[in-house]
């Protein structure tokens, strides 16, 4: 009886002070947020596959897709990696990810120092309101990468 | 032959950023969608888009049925010399188109 007493409290403390740092992890750093949230099975996968298992960054990737969308079918999509783009630093790849179209790769980009930079364009399909994903290779080795919403009115892929 | 859009600038100064813009027409059928006789509709899309200049790839894409049909990419390269711009476009069933366009530099 007594250890049980005993043990609550020491119980209680680990589960607070493991909840104050996972806080104070997510003050600290906003942008880790979109890395965190999950996702589905086979987009983690997907980005896996893609990375090698190695650790994925939040930023230096930008997305710029309408926050609200009618029609699914055809998307604009705009890609850019903060880069200077030169022999020694340069962007090699970047994937997009979704997470509810049937398949979770979008599009595989390879771009080198012969770019210039990074910028892209695209359209692609949305089955439904969901989050894209965009990671970039850089010529170090290191992945970063960015998140966006939409909204989907009407869905693409399954629909006739 | 699938119509294809190209737009990139004439003429560049050495060095210079260049952006080119390139649409292809083509259905992107994705596979998941029904036809009118309630069955799924075979799998038709581009998967590989290649851009080389003077023969060396500056640009590539891996397509997958989540690129909208009439696949639009553009993208940039740097404009080093006077020379010939390669667009190859491969998908299913054997699909290829090349197209090119001439670039001077200078």
């Amino acid at each position: 009886m007594t250890t049980l007493v005993q043990n609550t409290p020491v119980h209680r403390r680990t589960i607070l002070a493991g909840g104050a740092g996972l806080l104070t992890l997510a003050l600290a750093r906003p942008g880790a947020a979109a890395i965190i949230r999950p996702t589905r099975e086979a987009t983690v996968e997907a980005i896996r596959r893609f990375t090698g298992g190695a650790t994925v960054q939040a930023g230096r990737i930008h997305l710029d897709m309408p926050p609200l969308v009618e029609n699914g079918n055809t998307v604009p999509l705009a890609i850019t990696v903060e880069s200077p783009m030169t022999e020694a630093d340069h962007v090699r790849r970047i994937a997009v990810f979704n997470d509810k179209n049937p398949q979770p790769h979008v599009v595989t980009l390879h771009l080198g120092p012969r770019s210039g930079r990074a910028a892209v364009n695209t359209r692609i399909r949305l089955a439904d309101s969901q989050t894209i994903t965009a990671v970039a290779e850089m010529r170090d080795g290191t992945f970063w990468s960015a998140t966006a919403d939409a909204i989907v009115t009407l869905a693409a892929c399954v629909e006739g | 032959m699938a119509r294809a859009l190209i737009n990139l600038p004439k003429t560049a100064k050495p060095g210079a950023v260049i952006e080119i813009k390139t649409l292809i027409s083509h259905p992107m059928e994705t596979g998941y969608r029904p036809g009118p006789d309630g069955r799924l509709i075979p799998r038709n899309i581009i998967t590989e888009f290649v851009c080389t200049y003077d023969g060396e790839e500056v640009f590539r894409a891996e397509l997958s049925p989540a690129s909208a049909a009439n696949p639009y990419l553009t993208f940039t390269t740097v404009a080093t010399k006077t020379g010939l711009l390669r667009f190859t476009w491969m998908g299913d069933n054997g699909f290829s188109q090349t197209e090119e366009a001439g670039i001077t530099v200078g």
